[in-house]
């Protein structure tokens, strides 16, 4: 069990962390810069918030009231580096020995030749890390950090340094590696997909703020801040003001929506891009816009759709006509596919 | 020919650059750790001795050192030792002398150094001592290899400082580039000649080492 509660003054915010959690995946979600790493790099003891608490399994490693503040080596905290920090002067096992100091020596090399084996590093022990693919240096950098048996696994932006095409079955093995550790994890991406497929819960961060855990199908379905909706991929938002019960009033999208829900401290409406339509014979919540802009996307198109102040991203559905730029079109926005979007506190 | 000198400069340069090697390391490291103001200063007063002329290198040691100064007459008076002229005094000015190299050069590879990886170490509870000897040592080894090798070539050539305290007494303190001095100065221009030869020798041997080892290295 893991809990964390600090505060940290860093250049253009202060990072301010709260998180519960419990033999747990938990991701971390936000966009580069939020302060995602110096969150982990807290927890590990690498770098020192500026104040609060930070407990795990019972244990305080941090408490800047009572002048706790236990090191890195003590803390029983797995990391695995972006870039899985292998030391370039070992081989492979030697990489993986490096974990191993807890325990009598007289094991390390039984312990050694199972986490090789587990981790599938079988005939690559003398080799150095500069040698062998990303894939395999990640593997390595696992079995190094499970031979140090820690309690809690930081992973930080584990895919960034990998194209897509080896990101996927990499996915997988971690996933195999996650589903073996019993303790918690924290995972920081700025990649919904990746979170989607290795997480349970999630939390997003923007600038510096953590905001309430909640299950990954939450987040992508019921985004209740701006931030959450955004890093879930949805592009079109508008601010929004309470007019009467169920309708707002979007000055960016200039048109007055109904909505199906109804929430006072609403700032923000937003929707996904597929949910948009060109409008039938709808009779509210239609709005007519300009094609500024025609996207290729890898299947299909979309287009950037200008209304009064922001621009709209839809995509095309195959069989649907390709407009012109320039032409004028009406699209719908379904009332039951907004959502009410509060800012998160330091938007404003 | 009497090779005194040679033996007399190559202890001198073995001994200053052992110390030298830790001094280096050392300052390198910590300075890194300083305050930004703290660093600043600290780094003018360290690389010093490399834009000073050694002869005031030599005068302000002196002053340190000299029979009648702080340090040389609390020496003299427990121990009864002199710390001038003798032929491990030049150590001091060559120690002195050649610092800033080798501190430069450490500098220059701990600053490159990935520090992840001493991170990465931490959290898998390596000691910091380990950290330091077998990850950050061994990644910064080239540039730390040139420092002392181009440490150890400007140790054997120091004559500024080490002639003024250690001066120039055959068979006790000469250095081969002392002895240059005074063998052109007494007019035994032959001979002179001689130890001039054998120094472009002995330092081009250097410098050709330094190329070797800094020649890129296709695999590790």
């Amino acid at each position: 069990m893991l809990y964390v509660n600090i505060e940290k003054k860093l250049n253009n915010f202060t990072l301010k962390v709260n998180i519960n959690t419990d033999k747990d995946i938990l991701a971390l979600l936000g966009a580069s810069g939020a302060g995602k790493s110096v969150t982990l790099k807290c927890i590990a003891g690498i770098d020192t918030p500026d104040k609060g608490q930070i407990i795990l399994d019972g244990q305080t490693l941090f408490d800047s009231k009572k002048h706790i503040n236990i090191a890195p080596q003590k803390r029983e905290v797995g990391y695995l580096f972006q870039q899985y920090a292998l030391f370039p002067n070992m081989t492979v096992e030697q990489n993986i020995n490096t974990g191993l100091k807890k325990i009598k020596k007289s094991e390390r090399k039984k312990r050694t030749a199972e986490l090789i084996k587990h981790f599938h590093l079988k005939g690559l022990e003398k080799l150095r890390p500069n040698t062998l693919s990303g894939g395999e240096q990640q593997r390595v950098a696992l079995a190094r950090i499970f031979a140090s048996q820690p309690k809690v696994l930081l992973l930080d932006e584990p895919f960034s340094s990998l194209d897509n095409f080896l990101k996927w079955q990499l996915e997988l093995e971690l996933k195999n590696a996650l589903n073996e550790f019993f303790g918690d994890v924290i995972m920081v991406s700025h990649n919904i997909d990746e979170v989607c497929k290795l997480c349970n819960n999630v939390s997003v961060i923007s600038k510096g703020t953590v905001q309430e855990k909640k299950s990954v199908y939450d987040l992508i379905y019921h985004p209740k801040t701006l931030a959450e909706a955004m890093i879930t991929g949805c592009k079109n938002y508008s601010s929004a003001q309470h007019i009467s019960s169920g309708m707002y009033h979007c000055p960016d999208w200039g048109i007055n929506l109904k909505t199906n829900n109804d929430t006072e401290n609403a700032k923000y409406i937003a929707i996904k891009n597929e949910d948009i339509k060109f409008a039938d014979n709808e009779s509210e919540n239609v709005l007519e816009c300009e094609v500024v802009q025609i996207i290729n996307e890898k299947i299909g198109r979309s287009i950037a759709l200008k209304t009064t102040n922001s621009i709209i991203y839809m995509p095309l559905k195959n069989d649907s006509i390709i407009p012109l730029k320039h032409n004028k079109f009406k699209i719908y926005l379904d009332s039951n596919k907004l959502f009410l979007l509060t800012g998160s506190e330091n938007d404003d | 020919m009497d090779l005194f000198p040679l033996y007399n400069s190559l202890r001198i340069a073995v001994i200053s650059t052992f110390f030298v090697f830790f001094l280096g390391i050392a300052a390198a490291y910590y300075i890194a750790k300083c305050p930004r103001f703290v660093k600043g200063i600290l780094d003018v007063f360290f690389t010093l001795p490399l834009v000073l002329p050694p002869t005031v290198v030599g005068y302000l040691l002196l002053l340190l050192l000299g029979p009648k100064r702080i340090i040389g007459s609390a020496f003299f008076e427990s121990f009864n030792i002199r710390l001038t002229m003798n032929w491990w005094s030049a150590i001091f000015a060559v120690t002195v002398i050649v610092f800033p190299l080798m501190y430069r050069t450490a500098r220059g590879a701990f600053e490159s150094f990935d520090d992840t990886l001493s991170d990465a170490g931490k959290t898998l509870g390596l000691s910091n001592s380990y950290i330091f000897w077998r990850i950050r040592i061994p990644n910064c080894k080239q540039a730390i290899i040139s420092g002392v090798v181009l440490s150890f070539a400007r140790a054997l050539g120091e004559y500024g400082a080490t002639s003024m305290i250690a001066g120039y007494i055959p068979n006790k303190t000469a250095t081969v580039s002392t002895a240059v001095y005074q063998l052109w100065r007494t007019g035994n221009d032959e001979l002179a000649f001689k130890w001039v030869m054998i120094n472009i020798a002995i330092s081009a041997l250097v410098l050709l080492a330094i190329n070797l080892l800094e020649r890129p290295k296709s695999r590790v």
